[in-house]
């Protein structure tokens, strides 16, 4: 038997093996009632919502995509380490024990509740729906992905299998279905995860734990700091010094960090999995450990993406001028020219291969960041089943992320649309059928979504963090930490956060991302003391902020009535803590 | 009522106490003083650059299970807790 048929063998088991795992929860944890399909009946412990969260809210994005992009940008990737782990922080000490306290089912409810305003509430599911959708794109792109390259499956095919398999737990199951499935995958993407990068670790450094083997010596008997000698080797090809490359300068680090905190916090599809929790002090507890189990993998990414780095530096350059022989490349190095996604160009005629950074004679035209995950067990020459791993743990983080999102789509459209405000004389049962069949019309969508991509849709995941920072965020920090907030201020200030965010996005990056319809005119890109467009939802936040608060001086405090509400929901003790059951 | 109010002032100091912590491990060590904190190591890691890519991760992780001990303890003082 080849390697190839092996490692096929062993990947099929792998994803089979997973597959049949997640339906065999579905049909045991199906639901059977409201409570159930939109908050798991509220009696998710936190140990438990802490594993769910941990998967819902490690993408595609953060399995496959992370790590690479910190092997290329070097301590400039630290946003992306800081900012998607320090709004957990947010959540459990501003938000989540107060959204729980008042007991209900979606975050717009909140809002609509809050701010006693439908207008509030539509405001609300928009924005939801908007990011929520530019989501799934990538988690169907990333599942059709992992099919083909993986298992030879067509592109379509592997989409449509995915979509089969989310579609069949999370309509099943609802929220509940999705929580105990997450759990399932949360230790299938860990392991498949970590395994790799501890047998990396093991190699390089000869420590077993890749946050100590990062800052450790190599195992070469050199003595020299692993991150010094990656250090060197880069800086000498003319790249940016690792440790120290910074990312479009202090203050756009800075801001592109914020944003992607309080963007983090405000995500309807990660606050929404708080309400699953049979308590305040529950709520506050899962937000520590959903941490824990994202800290496992993003603390882990560092090291992957500067060993990942390293160990391609090293393929092609093993020495100083002993370039790699392109007839002698590894097989890895074939298998992804034939993705498309790493290509060579032989500039020079000498049959070596050269990698540097000027773009001149640089030969390694094209190295994805994408490839660094999934193509580092190969590199390290790592055994075929830890290879298969990978796949499944690929598969795991993108569906589900993509239910999480299904599930937020789809309440907001059954509970806050047509039970909140379009019928709501709407029964438990219909309520709940209605849940079912939104559901499913969201998997259809976002399949379609998934085969034909929008030319826009990767500027979007900054939009959907943009949306979510600079409008849900900032609306529902004053609601709880501003008795007199009112529903006017608030709107208003959610209207113009989103504005100012959308029009400095497409200023840069056209009209809804059309190529060609962006309007610069005689400002310099990033003409906002530097600050880049992904960056932008913490000034938008901060504009939403002002307006609020300037429109509320003029028009007046919020009634009595929402006032009490405030002080009900800040303590755990008391009424409305009972509130699931509706 | 009364009781009420001393018991969110004291969430506001825990959470202000908290945030400024958060605040200072990423904002200030990670990105702000990033060049002097190089300066000084910790084993292979500069340090400025070990609190981007890790420190402030710890960090952020201890203080919510602080803080949600703290709370625990504010809840029983101001005998708010859930029934």
């Amino acid at each position: 038997m080849s390697g190839v048929d092996e490692l096929k063998i062993y990947t099929w088991i792998a994803v089979g093996g997973s597959f049949a795992l997640y339906f065999a929860i579905a049909w045991w944890a199906r639901a059977g009632s409201t409570s159930d399909f939109y908050v798991a009946g509220g009696g998710v412990t936190p140990m438990q919502n802490g594993m769910a969260i941990g998967a819902d809210w490690m993408s595609a994005a953060s399995f496959i995509s992370m790590a690479g992009l910190i092997a290329f940008l070097g301590y400039g990737g630290s946003v992306f380490l800081m900012g998607w782990t320090g709004g957990y922080v947010l959540l459990a000490m501003c938000l989540a024990p107060y959204m729980r306290k008042h007991g209900k089912f979606t975050v717009p409810e909140f809002i609509s509740d809050r701010y006693y305003s439908n207008t509030a509430r539509i405001v609300a599911v928009i924005c939801l729906i908007l990011a929520s959708l530019t989501y799934i794109i990538g988690q169907m792109k990333g599942v059709g992905v992992a099919f083909s390259r993986f298992l030879d499956v067509d592109y379509e095919l592997g989409l449509y299998i995915g979509m089969f398999v989310v579609w069949v737990y999370a309509v099943l199951g609802g929220m509940k279905g999705i929580t105990y499935t997450q759990i399932a995958q949360y230790c299938v993407l860990i392991f498949a995860y970590t395994i790799p990068a501890v047998f990396i670790s093991l190699q390089l450094t000869g420590n077993p734990i890749p946050q100590l083997g990062l800052g450790s010596t190599l195992a070469d008997g050199s003595g020299v700091y692993l991150l010094d000698k990656l250090d060197t080797v880069v800086t000498e090809l003319g790249f940016k010094e690792y440790t120290t490359a910074n990312m479009g300068g202090t203050l756009d680090m800075f801001a592109y960090t914020m944003s992607l905190m309080i963007g983090t916090a405000g995500l309807p599809h990660v606050i929404m999995r708080f309400f699953t929790v049979p308590s305040v002090k529950a709520a506050r507890q899962s937000a520590g450990y959903a941490l824990v189990f994202i800290a496992l993998l993003y603390t882990v990414a560092p090291a992957v993406g500067a060993m990942a780095r390293f160990n391609l530096m090293n393929t092609i350059e093993p020495a100083a001028g002993q370039n790699l022989v392109y007839d002698e490349r590894p097989q890895w190095f074939k298998d992804w020219e034939n993705t498309g996604l790493l290509k060579f160009e032989d500039k020079n005629g000498d049959g070596k291969v050269q990698y540097t950074a000027d773009s001149t004679t640089n030969e390694m035209v094209k190295v994805d960041q994408d490839i660094m995950v999934l193509a580092n067990p190969a590199i390290a020459n790592l055994p075929n089943w830890v290879i298969a791993l990978v796949a499944a743990g690929g598969l795991a983080a993108a569906l589900s992320t993509a239910a999480g999102l299904l599930l937020a789509i789809s309440s907001s459209i059954s509970h806050d649309l047509m039970k909140g405000v379009l019928t709501p004389n709407l029964s438990e049962k219909n309520e709940l059928l209605t849940g079912r069949i939104v559901m499913t019309i969201a998997v259809l969508v976002s399949g379609w979504l998934g085969l034909n991509p929008p030319g826009f849709a990767a500027g979007t995941v900054a939009l959907a963090f943009g949306l979510a920072a600079s409008s849900i965020f900032p609306a529902l920090m004053m609601g709880i930490f501003s008795k007199k907030m009112s529903g006017k201020a608030a709107v208003s200030g959610m209207c113009a956060g989103i504005g100012v965010t959308m029009l400095y996005v497409f200023q840069h990056k056209g009209i809804m991302f059309i190529h060609g319809t962006s309007f610069l005119g005689d400002m310099g890109p990033n003409w906002f003391f530097g600050i880049s467009p992904n960056a932008f939802g913490a000034v938008g936040a901060l504009v939403n902020f002002a307006v609020a608060f300037i429109v509320l001086t003029f028009t007046g405090p919020a009634p009595a009535h929402i006032q009490q509400m405030v002080t009900n929901f800040r303590t755990p003790h008391g009424e409305i803590a009972k509130a699931h059951d509706h | 009522m009364e009781d009420n109010t001393s018991y969110w002032q004291d969430n506001l100091r825990l959470i202000f106490i908290c945030l400024a912590i958060w605040f200072v491990v990423s904002f200030g060590f990670g990105i702000l003083l990033v060049e002097p904190l190089n300066e000084f190591r910790l084993g292979g890691y500069k340090l400025g650059f070990w609190f981007a890519q890790q420190g402030s991760i710890y960090t952020f992780l201890a203080l919510i299970f602080w803080y949600t001990k703290k709370m625990n303890d504010l809840d029983k003082k101001h005998n708010v807790e859930e029934e």
